[in-house]
């Protein structure tokens, strides 16, 4: 693993604070009806995708699935315009037409947020599939919920993969539930990313709640795709701290079980390494900390004063 | 005593087929098993196998021999040597020419097309191919990809060659796994790529329909417009012959139903060039409804390798004056052939609409000439629930209400799942002498 730079270090925890603040702040706007249909939040599981962030280069792809606030977030694009979708607004990144659960942002190769469960595991093999057929030597990463692990789709889009040695990254975020199935009760067999062995995919598990375990594991699996030896398989082990979506009171999991893993805290633990280096100071990071509360403010400003899509929005886009 | 070898028919749709090899010589002894010739059919090359054994007493036709119609005798075969026949190397009997020329204007292949004077008539199923080629040689973003496209030269033989022009990166066969490679193809297109997806028969499209539609369809609206899939989805469609309810299904007003796709359905090489074409070049997801019986049907074409036709636009097939079939696809022959018998004897004068396009809708063109003609009758292979038919009802009821002289009829399949027997399958599908009884139910005769 390439030794990280104090600017490194708080580029993670900015970005895993930013997101957290975000989502709670989704959270809030729900209840007040500012947000509707379906939210699903990513507090919790803030690492996985800061930590793959610290691997990527400008021109891979990522698609992911619904629950995709902090993906955006961590791929840099604008939480304003980010909220503004959450709340409707023709600011948003799909102009109010797709919502929490189908964001894009083109230009920063961000494929999505996809509302099926397994759908975005087919597609972003075909983006992996586009790299290699233009030889750009860039890479998709491809996310995936431990509840689609058990979608056809997936193994469909396993065998293309390897057959065709595409250069896809899978990156399982196991947070233990499906909804509200836990994943021993949805899941035979033992660890999900043994079930890319049946198509000669290699892959690991590994501690998505340490960021620097990711950060290891995603830049040697980054590696392994890029150089064109085929897909590869990682399963980060997370745990999503709010119910399924906002409407989920989590009932199926104990108070016990949820506060073993607020205990080891994802943003704790970086926040304890930049304080055990000294790369900054517990007053910095308050400071740091301030900037982005103010920051979500601010993106929460944008989008209550954005507009409403205008009625003839409702038949553009359909076809181009 | 001989027994009489026939012309086998070796698939589902094959009325006829070509003598591409003796593999036995008159004369010879052959035992049950042995392959005694190569035959190609509509779909492939494959060989015969003697089912008796005995001596070929003679062979009916000669390697080359096109167009040899299904239980037709192809050799003889006696059951003790007859001294009389001499092992001969290439003295056949002389084939029957008559014969040949009276089956060449029916269904053909390929192959056969090449020997055509007339250049410019070819098969349904090479126009296809003819126009991917084309569009493959223009724009290398172009790309097939399906099961038995490549090494196979296609199920139905409409993939014939590309692999031999374009190599395995531009041409490459899958596995059997439609919802798969349904995605793959989606998630390229969205990144920019042009995929040509061939469904072996768009009956396995339904293994793959969420990523048509909760993907390929909605993608472009639910990014604001950020991002769109150029692509298009083909195959045959619809009925086969006696392939049963799992193979025969018609999906126009499936797909047709959903914004943000677009549906064709061609019905002569002429409109499957044009709309192909027209398919492949648009930045939008589009269905493109092929059928198998038409892959054989022969039809003049323009060379113009920029000729298409745009979407949304009827072709007026045949004008008339006195009732409108609108109709699309394999129905639009049959139309065609009622719309002759109703001159003949009932002396009407009928227009026949060929939407070729199903989603956008030519909806002036229907209208016009119900404006015209006052009657309409509308035909097509699909359920009667809510079918294409269904759609052009409520359009002329809503725009042409105050002209119309009758009830429309709407000649759909039956609302049953295809059933296997031969003559259930009759009675299952619209035939010319429902459309004649439909056009003069609304003719009042």
């Amino acid at each position: 693993m390439k030794k990280l730079s104090k600017a490194d270090h708080l580029k993670i925890f900015s970005y895993m604070l930013k997101i957290r603040r975000f989502e709670e702040r989704s959270a809030q706007l729900y209840g007040m009806g500012h947000i509707g249909g379906f939210c699903h939040l990513y507090i919790g599981q803030e690492a996985v995708v800061v930590g793959v962030l610290m691997t990527i280069k400008k021109n891979d792809s990522v698609v992911t699935t619904y629950r995709d606030h902090g993906h955006m977030i961590a791929r840099g694009l604008n939480p304003k315009k980010i909220m503004a979708e959450l709340t409707g607004r023709s600011d948003g990144y799909s102009a109010g037409k797709g919502g929490s659960m189908h964001m894009f942002s083109k230009e920063n190769n961000f494929y999505g947020g996809h509302g099926i469960v397994g759908a975005q595991v087919p597609i972003g093999t075909g983006i992996a599939f586009t790299h290699k057929y233009n030889g750009d030597k860039n890479i998709c990463r491809t996310y995936i919920g431990d509840g689609a692990m058990n979608n056809g789709q997936v193994f469909e889009a396993f065998n293309l993969a390897a057959l065709w040695q595409l250069p896809v990254l899978y990156i399982i975020e196991n947070n233990k539930y499906g909804m509200g199935t836990a994943v021993d009760r949805a899941a035979a067999g033992s660890h999900l990313y043994k079930r890319g062995e049946a198509f000669g995919i290699k892959g690991e598990i590994l501690d998505g709640m340490n960021v620097y375990s990711v950060i290891k594991a995603a830049e040697k699996a980054g590696e392994y795709v890029r150089s064109g030896k085929g897909p590869y398989i990682l399963e980060v082990q997370t745990y999503r701290y709010r119910g399924h979506s906002m409407s989920d009171p989590a009932k199926y999991r104990t108070k016990d079980e949820l506060e073993k893993y607020k205990n080891s805290d994802p943003i704790e633990i970086v926040k304890e390494e930049i304080l055990k280096k000294k790369i900054a100071s517990k007053k910095e990071l308050e400071k740091l900390n301030k900037e982005i509360i103010e920051e979500i403010k601010s993106a929460v400003d944008f989008a209550l004063e954005s507009n409403f899509p205008s009625s003839e929005e409702l038949y553009t886009d359909v076809y181009i | 005593m001989s027994t009489e070898i026939l012309m086998p028919a070796l698939s589902p749709t094959m009325t006829e087929g070509n003598l591409t090899k003796w593999l036995v010589k008159e004369g010879q002894e052959i035992k049950a098993g042995d392959v005694i010739a190569e035959i190609e059919t509509d779909k492939a090359t494959m060989e015969v196998e003697a089912v008796d054994e005995g001596f070929v007493e003679k062979l009916l036709y000669k390697e080359g021999d096109i167009n040899i119609p299904v239980n037709k005798p192809i050799a003889l075969i006696s059951s003790e040597k007859d001294s009389s026949i001499e092992i001969k190397d290439k003295k056949f009997e002389k084939s029957s020419k008559k014969e040949i020329n009276k089956t060449k204007e029916s269904n053909s292949n390929a192959q056969e097309v090449n020997k055509d004077p007339n250049k410019d008539t070819i098969t349904m199923r090479q126009a296809i191919r003819d126009t991917i080629a084309e569009e493959m040689r223009k724009e290398k973003k172009v790309f097939i990809l399906g099961e038995e496209v490549a090494e196979y030269q296609g199920a139905y033989k409409v993939t014939q060659g590309l692999l031999d022009e374009f190599g395995k990166k531009r041409v490459i066969d899958t596995p059997i796994s439609e919802h798969g490679f349904t995605g793959l193809a989606v998630g390229a297109a969205f990144k920019g790529l042009i995929p040509i997806v061939e469904f072996m028969t768009f009956n396995f499209s339904m293994q793959a329909i969420d990523q048509i539609i909760n993907s390929a369809a909605k993608t472009l609206y639910m990014s604001g417009g950020q991002i769109n899939c150029p692509i298009v989805f083909r195959g045959p469609n619809g009925a086969a012959a006696q392939v049963a309810a799992q193979h025969s299904q018609d999906f126009s007003s499936w797909y047709a139903h959903v914004p943000g796709l677009k549906v064709v359905s061609p019905s002569t090489p002429l409109n499957a060039k044009g709309l192909l074409r027209e398919a492949i070049r648009d930045p939008n997801p589009v269905i493109f409804l092929e059928n198998e019986i038409l892959y054989g049907l022969k039809g003049e074409i323009l060379s113009d390798e920029n000729f298409t036709i745009p979407f949304g636009k009827a072709n007026i097939a045949k004008e008339g004056k006195d009732t409108t079939i609108v109709t699309y696809s394999i129905m639009l022959h049959k139309s065609l052939e009622a719309a002759k018998i109703l001159q003949e004897k009932h002396n009407l004068d009928i227009e026949v609409i060929d939407l070729q396009s199903l989603r956008p809708l030519d909806s002036e063109t229907i209208i016009n000439s119900v404006k015209k003609t006052n009657r309409i009758v509308t035909v097509e292979e699909s359920w009667p629930f809510a079918s294409i038919g269904s759609e052009i009802v409520n359009l002329v009821q809503k725009n042409a209400f105050d002209y119309l002289d009758a009830p429309i009829i709407k000649i759909n399949s039956a609302d049953v799942p295809m059933p296997y027997s031969s003559e259930l399958e009759k009675l299952y599908l619209p035939q010319i002498d429902d459309i004649v009884k439909a056009v003069k139910e609304v003719n009042y005769i």
